[in-house]
């Protein structure tokens, strides 16, 4: 038996405003996630998908359309952006404690709990490192680690290992698959690449590009934990065809 | 070797500079009034040390200094900070400010004079000026500088309007407003002497004018030197609070 959904999207559109007519970068969307679900949202650039992010963040109101989190409450969300998105000013460790300084959380219990997510993210030693003297691999683990600190109720990725080069990238796929399954996290994450969507994710959404509709919704039935070889299974290969033919 | 030799530099250079104008002094016969020589120059130093006066007005300045620049650099940040958040308020403010830029303070520093009386009052508020147009602009711009992504970033975080400027916009705007700081700082120098000048009974610019009426031109090249003095101080100050407040700007050694 499925269980209720945390999150119910319904006939979400957005339209920018614009000289002729207004921009439509979603139409239609509708979805449900269910607790503890990784869910990918794949689409060409252009197709919406920052735009849908920062619906489910709230840092946009959508044109129509519903969203209701259960409990009818707004979600605490953390969020993974494109670039790190770290403070330069602050050192790996106050950049990690950001949230709970915002929830005004005391300084030592702060500082006990960015210490388990350097631990949990792999950076012990670095913890008074700034920022400009991280790979861009470590900078993107310091921005997970500041997305879950506050323990959120979702997480949404928004193409985060799009600026990491291909063998990084590929490991962080382990890295975050591994932290996710630690952490237990409703995940949301946008992408627009298959490989990543399918190492990744539980279940894949298509998006067509402007305006972005959903034009498929794949189940991933891959076992886990999945390792680094299951890219190369003829099932992997199927569901990967299976997106690319969707995805104009 | 090399290194050790170029940290050198600058005394020497300094050394070398008191040597060429004491030979000048000395070669060329000028009288006194006109061309006094170092050691004249450091004889009056010690004069005007001993009996205090020296002291006396250089505090005189630099508190009106001070003054002037806690007023021009807090009126200059709370402003420019609105000014960088509202588009309309620039468009009302901004004919005013370019204007108030194109009098030079020169112009007006007799009549803030004539307003505000000879005493220290009218030499803050002239000090105000001149510091506040270099640090109100680099407020604007350091806070428009602010990437628009760490604001999404905050607000995904719920942050607080208040917590938005505390943690990100001060923080992230913090190296222009020391780089405006820096130019306000020797600035404040200038503009509290224009007001001595103009009009005043103490301060190191008065200092400078009784050196003048008197011909006592050694007090006035000790003077000028206090104010080199001060500025330089003033410029070493906001030097410390950089390194201070932007070592994650510094590159690691």
């Amino acid at each position: 038996m499925k269980p209720s959904p945390i999150l119910t999207v319904k006939d979400l559109s957005v339209v920018f405003p614009d000289s002729n007519g207004g921009l439509h970068a979603l139409e239609n969307i509708s979805f449900e996630v269910c607790p503890r679900d990784f869910i990918c949202f794949l689409g060409p650039s252009g197709s919406g998908k920052t735009t849908l992010l920062k619906i489910l963040a709230s840092l946009l109101q959508p044109t129509t359309g519903e969203i209701n989190f259960s409990g009818n409450r707004r979600p605490e969300v953390g969020m993974v952006f494109q670039q790190s998105n770290l403070m330069p000013w602050r050192t790996v460790m106050d950049n990690i404690k950001l949230p709970l300084e915002l929830d005004g959380v005391g300084e030592s219990e702060a500082r006990a709990k960015a210490s388990e997510m350097i631990d949990l993210v792999g950076l012990n030693g670095f913890e008074d490192s700034w920022p400009r003297d991280l790979s861009g691999g470590m900078a993107q683990r310091v921005g997970i680690a500041r997305a879950l600190i506050h323990d959120p109720d979702l997480l949404l990725l928004d193409e985060p290992f799009a600026s990491l080069d291909a063998l990084t990238r590929e490991r962080m796929w382990t890295e975050l698959s591994r932290i996710w399954q630690a952490k237990q996290k409703t995940v949301i994450m946008v992408t627009h690449s298959i490989n990543e969507s399918l190492f990744l994710a539980d279940r894949v959404l298509v998006l067509t590009q402007r305006p972005g509709k959903i034009k498929l919704d794949v189940e991933v039935d891959l076992p886990r934990p999945r390792k680094d070889d299951i890219r190369y299974t003829p099932h992997f290969g199927k569901l990967a065809r299976k997106l690319r033919d969707a995805i104009e | 070797m090399k290194i050790s030799f170029s940290r050198w530099l600058g005394t020497i250079s300094i050394l070398f500079g008191i040597l060429a104008w004491g030979l000048i002094a000395h070669l060329s016969g000028l009288p006194k009034f006109i061309l006094p020589s170092p050691v004249d120059v450091w004889t009056r130093l010690l004069k005007s040390l001993a009996d205090g006066s020296l002291l006396y007005h250089t505090s005189v300045t630099l508190l009106e200094i001070m003054l002037g620049l806690l007023v021009g650099v807090t009126c200059a940040t709370v402003l420019g900070y609105l000014l960088a958040k509202s588009r309309s308020l620039e468009k009302i403010l901004s004919p005013y400010l370019v204007a108030s830029q194109a009098i030079p303070i020169v112009a007006i520093a007799p009549l803030l004079v004539i307003w505000l009386g000879q005493g220290m009052l009218s030499k803050v508020v002239i000090c105000a000026l001149i510091v506040f147009f270099p640090v109100l602009v680099n407020t604007v711009v350091g806070v428009r500088a602010v990437p628009p992504a760490l604001y999404d970033m905050m607000n995904s975080l719920r942050a607080s309007r208040w917590q938005v400027m505390t943690k990100l916009e001060v923080p992230a705007s913090l190296p222009v407003l020391l780089g405006g700081l820096r130019i306000g700082a020797t600035l404040s120098v200038i503009g509290a002497i224009v007001g001595e000048l103009v009009d005043a009974k103490e301060g190191l610019g008065f200092l400078l004018k009784v050196g003048d009426f008197q011909y006592d031109t050694s007090m006035v090249f000790v003077a000028v030197m206090m104010l080199v003095a001060l500025a330089l101080s003033l410029y070493g100050i906001v030097t410390v609070l950089e390194k201070r407040f932007l070592k994650w700007q510094q590159t690691t050694p």
